[in-house]
């Protein structure tokens, strides 16, 4: 039978070859799928880069300053040239990865939960608290995002850590509207009724039968959010409120090298180049990750 | 049954009738209000979060501390926090915003004037965005799986993941720079500057109305880049909802019904199929324009496009706060609103959603 006979058996015999079965399934729907797994090569590329940039490019080219080598063509030394502070490009692409995986996974980590703790109890207790909860998800779902982000981050003050505050305060929404449609879905299933039975907690309920079935689709719902993310932050990386200098971010950089762009194109337009490739990336991914979720979407 | 019964259920009927969109128009006004209060809340805690102090702003750090202490109380920052709010809502609900800092206008006056040109560049994409991405979105439809509905899967997720700013550059790079096709940053060149009375606000038309037929040449060709780059993006998602939709009109019976009956496909996809589907569409095309003014920060930085996103841009960097809150407040109410017109206008155009109560 092989492993592939196992785990793709109808009858599974125990619940690890059940899931590693459904898993196995999933995996197979987007194997077919080659614009998502050029997406999955794509994300699994910035996080190996992100991690390891030190193996990819030299620290030390990315950020000294050689004012003999500014603005640099593209050659051996400087595969996508040097900007106007004579710093390698492509190491500075390779560095500001990790600016880039950084806002995307504290974004992450501060809307999903966000989302779940109003979408859940929302769902799941109905009646008035469901009417406030998602009462104020609608409002924030009826501001402009970017233009709200902004107006945060111009508050706050520029930085990292207030522009991923500013995205977060706008991005959190419709994981709450999700949160809140998982569970209803399942809050009158029999294998609540039957928890409910044996005496468990609202809150152990919640978190260990209503949150793993709800997460999938969250994560679908995160995968096709990235690129918005991404995009949103370089956006206020261009305007000057994302991270500061001299921190290669790919958006800071797009906006210092605007002024060299009819001469020396390479230094505004390849960072630019590198947020295109990855939002892509996330975008595929999550396209194919939708599908393989729902087949009915076609 | 006596008359008077007859009358009694009649007049119910009635009631049973009107009630419905009656309760639904003050559900909609109830929502608008709240959602309004909510902004007003957020950008007046945005307005209170800012690290930099008001007073110190207006008296500079030479003041005496009669002279601070004065102002203090002037403009209220020393007053209860709900007291402050309650007088910030009266000030926007007048539409006061204050005063800018850097043009030493009121906001309001500067917002009037900068809008017209968000709005000519708004609305061009948006047409731009329309016709091309409804039609593609019915053959990607109608050629659902095949390589067509791929090409044109792909082409949207492109649009989705192109950063604007990004691609305004490379197209300026290309088409003004390098093959000289079009206009380069800005809305006219300075030698049209001035010619054209001011009507409308939006050039093209103004040039129009005044038939200088060179003035509106020189507009269109500096409009044409930054319209069809935004276009290009909005087109991504018309494309996409209307390929959504039609797919589940394509999937009903009554397609099946009429082609049996003899029409021919293109009929049946481009009256019927898509004639049901315009009116879902016309809530994507809404949020569409709504997402192209917040788009148009970005955009109008790009292309030095004298408008409200540029405005914000430039006020945002003086840390022109009135202004900066001013710019969201007019981006947002116009965005509710477009939210509201498009759940009014849904069971005003379908007979479905009317008689859902």
């Amino acid at each position: 039978m092989g492993w592939r006979g196992w785990l793709l058996d109808p009858a599974p015999a125990s619940r690890r070859q059940a899931r590693l079965g459904r898993w196995y399934r999933a995996w197979l729907g987007l194997y077919r799928n080659g614009l998502a797994m050029t997406g999955l090569f794509i994300v699994l590329a910035l996080v190996l880069i992100a991690i390891f940039a030190p193996l990819f490019a030299n620290h030390a080219a990315a950020f000294t300053q050689t004012l003999e080598d500014r603005l640099q063509p593209m050659s051996w030394a400087h595969p996508f040239g040097t900007d106007e502070l004579g710093r390698d490009i492509y190491a500075r692409v390779i560095f500001g990865s990790r600016i880039t995986l950084t806002i995307v996974a504290l974004v992450s980590v501060i809307v999903v939960p966000v989302g779940l703790g109003i979408g859940l109890p929302a769902g799941y207790f109905g009646g008035w608290i469901d009417a406030v909860l998602m009462r104020i998800t609608d409002i924030f779902l009826a501001f402009p995002r970017l233009v709200l982000a902004l107006a945060f981050a111009a508050a706050l003050g520029p930085g990292i850590e207030n522009a991923v505050i500013a995205i977060s305060l706008t991005a959190w929404p419709p994981y709450a509207r999700l949160a809140r449609a998982e569970t209803l879905t399942r809050r009158n299933a029999e294998f609540i009724e039957a928890a409910e039975l044996q005496g468990a907690s609202h809150l152990r309920i919640l978190f260990t039968q209503i949150i793993p079935l709800s997460l999938p689709s969250v994560i679908i719902r995160l995968t096709l959010d990235m690129a918005g993310i991404i995009l949103t932050a370089a956006g206020l990386g261009f305007l000057g409120l994302g991270a500061q200098p001299p921190a290669p971010e790919w958006g800071a950089m797009v906006s210092s090298g605007r002024q060299y762009l009819l001469d020396q194109w390479w230094v505004a337009t390849i960072p630019g180049l590198a947020i295109f490739i990855v939002s892509l990336g996330f975008n595929l991914l999550g396209d194919g990750l939708r599908d393989v979720s729902d087949s009915r979407a076609g | 049954m006596t008359a008077a019964a007859a009358a009694v259920s009649a007049a119910n009927e009635w009631v049973g009738h009107i009630a419905g969109p009656i309760r639904r128009v003050i559900n909609l006004l109830f929502s608008v209000a709240l959602t309004f209060l909510g902004l007003t809340c957020v950008t007046f805690f945005i307005g209170r979060i800012i690290p930099i102090d008001p007073v110190l702003a207006i008296v500079g750090d030479k003041a005496s501390r009669a002279t601070y202490n004065r102002v203090a109380t002037e403009i209220g920052v020393n007053l209860p926090i709900p007291v402050q709010y309650w007088r910030y809502l009266n000030k926007v609900l007048h539409a006061d915003f204050g005063v800018s800092l850097i043009t030493a206008h009121p906001v309001l006056e500067d917002m009037t004037r900068v809008f017209p040109a968000t709005m000519e560049l708004a609305l061009l994409a948006l047409f731009v965005g329309t016709v091309f991405g409804v039609p593609l979105g019915v053959v990607a439809a109608t050629h659902r799986g095949r390589w067509q509905d791929q090409l044109i899967r792909f082409g949207s997720l492109l649009g989705y993941s192109m950063p604007v700013f990004w691609l305004g550059l490379v197209g300026l790079l290309l088409f003004y720079a390098r093959l000289g096709w079009v206009e380069g940053p800005g809305r006219l060149d300075v030698a049209y500057d001035d010619i054209v009375p001011t009507i409308t606000g939006l050039i093209t038309i103004d040039s129009l109305i005044a038939g200088e037929s060179e003035v509106f040449w020189n507009a269109l060709s500096h409009l044409v880049l930054p319209a069809s780059i935004l276009g290009y993006l909005s087109l991504a998602y018309v494309a996409r909802m209307t390929r959504s939709f039609m797919l589940g009109q394509l999937r009903q019976e009554y397609v099946l019904a009429t082609l049996a009956k003899g029409l021919s496909p293109f009929r049946v996809v481009w009256v019927h199929a898509l004639g049901n589907v315009w009116v879902q569409l016309i809530t994507v095309i809404a949020l569409t324009f709504g997402s192209l003014l917040e788009g148009a920060v970005l955009t109008e930085t790009v292309f030095a496009w004298p408008g409200l996103g540029l405005y914000m841009k430039n006020s945002l960097f003086n840390a022109d706060l009135n202004a900066v809150l001013g710019g969201t407040m007019v981006i947002g109410v116009v965005y509710i609103f477009l939210n509201m017109l498009s759940d009014v206008i849904y069971p005003l155009v379908d007979p479905r959603a009317r008689s859902r109560k």
